[in-house]
């Protein structure tokens, strides 16, 4: 494996863009998680299968998208898929959370029209939608790159502001925090993340990236850094640990990543409920 | 001559077709400890929304700290505390410390990232409301009252002028409460924050505050604690629109 690592270029650009998507989608995934937004990270990957969709269509028929990357696309789509689902939310006051599956119900819809319309691409867009270890270009390495650098400075300069408009979205606004400015930005840094994290784990499973390390990390975290940490810590474990047996057994490495992140989840509660178990009995001993 | 922080002339708002607020006159002082009284649908929270700059009221003019609403930029002056159930969901992974330290946004501005100082501020926050014992736990282990005290700590990690607070004890047990109150009495009284408390429990606050406000659409009664002793029941409650027995030194009961 180490050897293949040096040997093959398409192989470090897989496990390069891992490692970073290993940890901008849980980082970003602990805010979407605790402001009940999971479902959103969902419907943006569906937006983006329309894009990607569109664009391997388009590519058959028409010249000047053969030589795009479809990657753009599909993070276009996405991007729009977030503002859309901004202006969606306004104008349903009271049914906010319709907007979500508005929207994701418009991916798959145009996804599954470009689909079918086309013949031919079905390996490409496997690749797209359970992820790749050889797909991944030097191209697509630089795009994650590029989006990794956008959301750590995101993350870094309006940590305030974030935390408290997840903790007390109410309290942001009382006391002069919220703006629509931020608001906005992680909507579009969402699709981002989403658009960066699709070529390894797949649109399918991009929100799992984003959610169920942080699943795992809310389980031991007592602090908000804490369960930042922990969410990193899990979501590069399953990254790795996916993307090594991805490459062995052959197989997509979304699977693997999102299989392994499930297992981490569900050790980390079967330790708590041992933990918990044996504090009882601890406690039973004493009183005896 | 104490400075008027919050100064209402001729309010009114509306929900569409339903008054809510009319003619409302209303100022709070510098250093005053004000209960805002009135049934259920009176329009406090609405008024307080007002305040907050949260709802723009239809007519009349508000000023805060001698500065027309539009023009108010400060809202770090303004410490505000909700009612407990409705503020944030309790198993978010965050140390009271870390609350307690985001009230701190605000003031510290954008791009600008927590320091050591910060801390020491929030510590000294928390210290006030006699919690500082608590600052490394997680938030939602602790119980209803103490998050309370938090919720507190992270309004008063700005060091306002003044504190806002809708029907802070909802869901507080009564003996918690009492505590609650005499804590708030400290605060006004020894570090001189002007307080402005929204309440529908008449009995317990109107003893503890100076001045009391009477809402119920309009406002019915607006001056110092001692002259609010003075008034007679039937026209409390007819204010409220249905009886109410006032709590008295000498009965111990408690307003319905």
């Amino acid at each position: 494996m180490i050897d293949a690592l040096f040997t093959y270029e398409f192989l470090q650009n897989a496990f390069l863009s891992g490692i970073i998507i290993g940890f901008i989608a849980p980082l970003l995934g602990l805010f979407i998680v605790v402001r009940r937004l999971a479902l959103i990270a969902d419907a943006l990957s569906h937006v983006a299968l329309a894009g990607i969709a569109g664009s391997l269509y388009l590519s058959q028929q028409v010249l000047f998208f053969s030589a795009l990357n479809p990657v753009y696309f599909g993070i276009g789509t996405a991007v729009g898929g977030s503002l859309l689902i901004e202006r969606l939310r306004t104008v349903y006051k009271h049914y906010e959370e319709l907007a979500i599956p508005v929207i994701l119900s418009a991916g798959i819809g145009i996804g599954a029209i470009f689909i079918s319309l086309s013949q031919g691409f079905s390996a490409d867009l496997m690749g797209y939608l359970f992820g790749s270890v050889s797909a991944v270009s030097r191209q697509d390495l630089f795009v994650v790159m590029v989006i990794a650098l956008i959301v750590v400075a995101f993350i870094y300069f309006f940590y305030k502001e974030l935390f408290i408009l997840s903790f007390d979205a109410e309290y942001s606004k009382v006391s002069g925090v919220y703006s629509r400015f931020i608001q906005l930005s992680f909507m579009v840094i969402t699709a981002l993340v989403i658009g960066a994290s699709m070529r390894i784990v797949g649109i399918l499973l991009v929100s799992s990236l984003m959610t169920v390390p942080v699943a795992a990390a809310m389980q031991i975290a007592k602090s908000f850094k804490g369960a930042m940490l922990y969410s990193i810590l899990i979501g590069e474990m399953a990254v790795v640990i996916g993307l090594v047996s991805a490459f062995y057994l052959d197989i997509a490495p979304g699977g693997t990543i999102v299989v392994t992140s499930i297992v981490l989840l569900l050790m980390i509660l079967g330790w708590k409920k041992v933990r918990s178990a044996r504090q009882v009995l601890l406690k039973e001993e004493e009183v005896v | 001559m104490k400075k008027a922080i919050i100064e209402l002339t001729d309010v009114n708002f509306r929900y569409e077709q339903r008054i809510v607020l009319e003619h409302i006159n209303f100022t709070v002082k510098d250093g005053e400890f004000w209960a805002l009284i009135g049934p259920n649908g009176s329009g406090k929270s609405t008024l307080i929304n007002i305040i907050l700059g949260l709802l723009k009221p239809e007519q009349g003019s508000v000023k805060l700290f001698g500065e027309d609403l539009e023009h108010f930029h400060h809202r770090e002056l303004i410490g505000y505390v909700s009612q407990k159930s409705n503020s944030f969901n309790s198993g978010f992974p965050a140390t009271v410390l870390e609350v307690v330290r985001s009230g701190l946004t605000r003031k510290k501005g954008l791009f600008k990232r927590f320091t050591k100082k910060d801390r020491e501020q929030a510590m000294k926050a928390l210290e006030i409301v006699q919690m500082d014992d608590f600052a490394e736990q997680n938030i939602g282990e602790l119980s209803g009252g103490q998050q309370q005290r938090v919720f507190i700590a992270r309004a008063l990690a700005g060091e306002p002028k003044l504190l806002v607070m809708d029907e802070p004890t909802v869901g507080i047990d009564q003996q918690n409460v009492a505590s609650f109150y005499s804590m708030l009495n400290r605060l006004n009284g020894e570090h001189g924050i002007a307080i402005l408390l929204v309440t529908h429990e008449i009995d317990l606050v109107t003893e503890l505050a100076t001045h009391v406000a009477c809402l119920n659409r309009s406002m019915h009664f607006h001056g110092v604690q001692s002259d609010y002793q003075k008034i007679d029941h039937q026209s409390i409650s007819k204010w409220y629109g249905h009886p109410v027995r006032r709590l008295h030194q000498d009965e111990g009961e408690v307003a319905e």
